[in-house]
């Protein structure tokens, strides 16, 4: 169970083969990889800025609650900071628990969070200049899909 | 004296993302920081956060000479 923000690239396989060893007692281990895209030329370099501290507790607190609602037995969250090339693995969600449904959940619930809510602040660098980015509606609706009753 | 940190498009509007500035309060943070009118502004958009010594506070809070205090536009997510 841990939340890392890091400047340097990671490796999904190898941080997925980590997270899966050694689990008697885990039936299902899901995990998500987000890349950055580069938007058809629009983005030559994102540019993401987290508050080490407030970020990582934030994360940290929301994923708990993921683990008491889904029943996870673990989890592990790795976020990129600093400027990020198009194609470059930007965050890694692994989940695990006994069965498949609450694994799969969790890991959705837990980047719908992540896209849409967590403190970072993020900013496209392209060939027409700099700008900040906010979320989308997509975004929004996604994790307001959690919040029904 | 707090150690004042801006975030996102609050540190391009002013040119700086961390300075030492003087006060007890965040009222008086924001008074000083309202030399500059652009930042003021930003400072008092809609959903503008602030976090005193990584905690999000909400209204009036007391500053001591260590406080960092944080003022954080809208989060975009990752």
């Amino acid at each position: 169970m841990s939340v890392t923000l890091q400047t340097e690239p990671f490796e999904p396989g190898a941080l997925l083969t980590a997270f899966s060893a050694g689990r008697a007692e885990t039936g299902a281990v899901a995990s998500f990889t987000g890349l950055a895209r580069a938007e058809q030329g629009g983005t030559d370099i994102l540019e993401l800025e987290a508050y080490p501290g407030l970020t990582d507790a934030e994360i940290a607190r929301i994923a708990l609650e993921a683990a008491g609602r889904f029943g996870l037995q673990d989890w592990l969250i790795v976020h990129r900071i600093g400027r990020i090339a198009p194609g470059e693995a930007i965050v890694f969600v692994a989940t695990a628990s006994a069965h498949r449904r609450e694994a799969f959940e969790a890991c959705d619930f837990l980047m719908d969070y992540l896209k849409s809510r967590a403190p970072f602040w993020k900013k496209s660098h392209g060939p027409d200049g700099a700008r900040w980015i906010e979320p989308t509606d997509r975004d929004r609706t996604d994790v307001e899909r959690w919040e029904r009753p | 004296m707090a150690r004042v940190l801006l975030f996102g498009r609050l540190a391009d509007i002013a040119g700086w993302r961390e300075r030492v500035v003087d006060g007890a309060s965040l009222a008086d943070i924001r008074t000083a920081l309202s030399a500059d009118p652009d930042l003021a502004e930003a400072l008092s958009g809609k959903g503008v956060q602030v976090a005193v010594d990584k905690a999000i506070v909400r209204g009036e809070a007391a500053l001591t000479a260590t406080s960092e205090v944080a003022f954080m536009p809208p989060m975009s997510g990752g």
